[in-house]
């Protein structure tokens, strides 16, 4: 009897020693039983600032979750530093939320130069670099950069049904195009050019800009000169603005497709005018605050009571308030889904793992998908037209 | 030099050393920073401080530096210690050919001139037809070397190292030039140039070749910029950068070769230590200590530490000799009256 006891009681103890090692915790820099360090920067001075909000927003939002228990008992520790849309800036604030902060990840960085200039960095520290704020297509590349992810529907396939609704409304048209000189201008033009595949010779002219150009007047000017009767905007807000009343006051009423990066009502269109943007067609994929028909959706509801506690200075037209406020809960999300495991890799693992993830704040239909060879999250829109005081959505919900 | 003075070399050489195992690899990378300004600012103060031609364009020479490092490792695998000779090469002739018609300016005018350098330098990178091999706005991405012979090293360690010792050579190198005769044409011709001119100095040679040198030193720092930090854009080298330089050199002390030190340790750290005292408006603090720097220190941190070296050898050999000295001055006294 003795030479059984012993043995049996090793495999006891064993099985029950087992589940309490898997639930051991597993912490990579960054996080501790008390806190998760998210590392963001956002552009809150220069030329895109008007997309710092989003920053501001994500941060009241972490702030919101930490007042309501934190994830899984953990608070966020959110430290987002300004890189003022400059790559050289974005370069010298990773290294120093990497190295010096040691953050866990680094989450939403802003812009396609910013992103551009830290991904191999990123990818040789082997810290995520997630839900990055740029639809650029490269981001969808987990064979060789496996620690980079974006989030929004990529910038190609957003063109291409641009391309698609040219052939099938305006099969003759003469199209011009303004892009910003950098990698999200260019991959918006490829995408448009292999919507239009053999016709891509409808494009009749097509004009770059710098960032740190300080108008696109004249820009406008050549582009109006081309004799085109549609016209591709792919401007970030500040110069989306200036060229959308440009194209109204010259005279020059071309259709007028708006790149979503440009689509808020708050920090765009009304700048430029909202009479000035009536007809303006472009792709949502987000529920519109300004739309009258979700005024009481849940969602819509939510979000403005989060608002006017958490960012009362926030403006409630603005839809990059609202883009981060989903953004934030996609984040949550794969936080509470790594659990006690909070490695790089397994955050990683985990934001690769999204099944039909749709948080408040997606249009109906669209849901976020991920895996491991799919690092593109939310890959459908859904066409929209401004009718001078709202975006109203129509056709149905395209994309890949 | 004197003993005294190569004991202190040595010493700091010996910290310096062993600075990269004391501390985060972060701040290993921020020395690796000051170093390369060491380098740009003694090229730089070869031309103002030592020659009186006054650049405000000499982030521009850095910028040259850094992209042809940049260029020859991402379009033609160049590794990257064959790539700082011809970066210096490269802007020694660049300078040469601006300093020749630079001869004809003074003053204000040579200021003007080398700000229209510095401030066309970051379009002309950005230009369009340059885009294959600039990278454009956004720039070239370069991979960071590793230790050689597999050595224990971080890659930010070796990269110190390896900046350290290409420092030394060219602060020796400078050193030697500016104490012999070729420096001291330099000073003549800061100095008093038509006087410099009549014993028999060329100024338009010595006037077009340190400005050929000087870029040359701020060019290899600039390609020593640019492996470190791993990444050259337009943007990083705007007008801001030569303004910063001759910051530099000014708060270091002109003239001086300890003085780049001085200089590259402030414009590195202080802009940071200005941006956790203020997040609003850290540029402001940044003047404000610029500005206290300048009232205390007129002559710079190398004269400042000068004057208190000078003070203590003379309250020293005061203390030896007072009462001597007292005496003999009665004694002078009596006898002139």
């Amino acid at each position: 009897m003795k030479h059984v006891l012993a043995p049996i009681a090793a495999l006891l103890a064993l099985a029950l020693a087992s589940p309490l090692a898997l639930a051991q915790k597993k912490y990579d820099p960054g996080a501790t039983d008390k806190e998760i360090k998210i590392g963001n920067i956002n552009p809150y001075s220069g030329p895109a600032s008007a997309y710092g909000t989003i920053g501001k927003t994500i941060g009241a939002y972490f702030k919101q979750v930490n007042d309501e228990g934190g994830v899984n008992g953990r608070k966020i520790n959110f430290i987002s530093v300004d890189d003022g849309y400059s790559p050289p800036k974005t370069v010298e604030m990773a290294r120093r939320l990497v190295e010096q902060d040691e953050v866990l990840l680094l989450f939403q960085p802003l812009g396609t130069p910013p992103n551009s200039a830290i991904h191999k960095y990123m990818n040789a520290k082997k810290v995520p670099q997630l839900f990055v704020a740029t639809g650029a297509t490269k981001w969808n590349d987990p064979k060789n950069f496996p620690w980079t992810m974006g989030w929004q529907p990529n910038y190609q396939t957003e063109a291409t049904i641009y391309a698609q609704h040219i052939l099938k409304t305006k099969p003759n048209a003469k199209i011009a195009v303004l892009y910003q000189n950098d990698d999200y201008g260019k991959d918006y033009l490829k995408g448009l050019k292999d919507g239009l595949g053999a016709k891509a010779n409808m494009i009749v002219k097509e004009v770059s800009y710098e960032v740190a150009d300080p108008t696109v007047d004249s820009q406008m000017v050549q582009l109006q000169a081309s004799g085109a009767d549609v016209f591709f905007n792919i401007t970030t807000p500040k110069f989306a603005a200036q060229a959308i009343r440009k194209a109204f006051d010259s005279g020059w009423k071309p259709v007028h497709y708006l790149n979503n990066v440009s689509a808020s009502v708050g920090s765009v269109l009304t700048p430029a005018g909202l009479d000035k943007s009536a007809g303006l067609i472009s792709t949502q994929y987000l529920i519109d605050p300004t739309d009258k028909a979700f005024a009481n959706d849940p969602a819509v509801v939510q979000w403005t009571a989060f608002m006017k506690k958490y960012y009362p200075e926030g403006n409630l037209i603005d839809a990059s308030n609202f883009y981060g406020w989903v953004v934030g809960q996609t984040l949550v999300q794969v936080l509470k889904q790594a659990g006690d495991n909070l490695t790089r890799e397994n955050v990683m693992k985990q934001a690769a793992s999204l099944k039909d993830f749709s948080p408040p704040g997606m249009l109906p239909g669209i849901k976020m998908n991920t895996n491991a060879n799919d690092f593109a999250p939310i890959q459908s829109v859904r066409l929209t037209r401004f009718d001078g005081k709202q975006w109203n959505g129509f056709g149905e919900i395209m994309g890949k | 030099m004197s003993k005294r003075t190569l004991i202190l070399i040595a010493v700091l050489l010996l910290a310096a050393c062993v600075l990269p195992f004391l501390v985060s690899n972060y701040r290993t990378f921020q020395f690796t920073l000051v170093l390369v300004y060491a380098i740009a600012l003694l090229g730089l103060n070869l031309l103002t401080g030592y020659n009186g031609q006054i650049s405000l364009g000499h982030g521009a020479f850095y910028a040259i530096g850094a992209y042809t490092t940049a260029i020859l490792m991402d379009k033609f695998g160049v590794p990257y210690w064959a790539t700082l000779p011809v970066a210096g090469v490269v802007c020694l002739i660049f300078g040469f050919l601006f300093g020749l018609p630079a001869l004809r300016l003074e003053g204000l005018y040579l200021a003007l001139a080398t700000f229209a350098l510095g401030v066309s330098i970051p379009h002309l990178l950005k230009y369009h037809h340059l885009e294959y091999w600039t990278g454009g706005v956004q720039g070239i991405v370069i991979t960071k070397p590793s230790a050689p012979f597999g050595l224990p090293l971080s890659q930010d360690q070796w990269l110190y190292y390896f900046t350290l010792a290409v420092m030394v050579l060219m602060f020796f190198l400078a050193w030697n030039l500016l104490r012999g005769r070729i420096g001291r044409a330099l000073i003549a011709i800061r100095d008093q140039h038509v006087a410099a001119e009549a014993m028999g100095v060329n100024n338009a040679i010595y006037k077009s070749l340190t400005f050929g040198v000087s870029a040359l030193y701020t060019g290899v720092a600039g390609a020593l910029g640019a492996i470190a930090i791993q990444f050259v854009a337009p943007d990083s080298f705007n007008i801001f950068l030569s303004i910063t330089f001759l910051v530099g050199i000014v708060i270091g002390g002109l003239a001086s070769i300890p003085g780049a030190i001085y200089g590259a340790i402030f414009i590195q750290f202080v802009p940071n230590i200005a941006d956790e005292l203020s997040k609003a408006a850290p540029w402001a603090i940044f003047g404000v200590l610029m500005i206290g720097f300048v009232y205390v220190m007129p002559f710079g941190i190398n004269g400042a530490i000068r004057m208190l070296m000078a003070r203590f050898a003379r309250k020293a050999q005061n203390g030896s000799s007072s009462s001597s000295a007292t005496q003999s001055s009665i004694k002078t006294k009596e006898t002139s009256r």
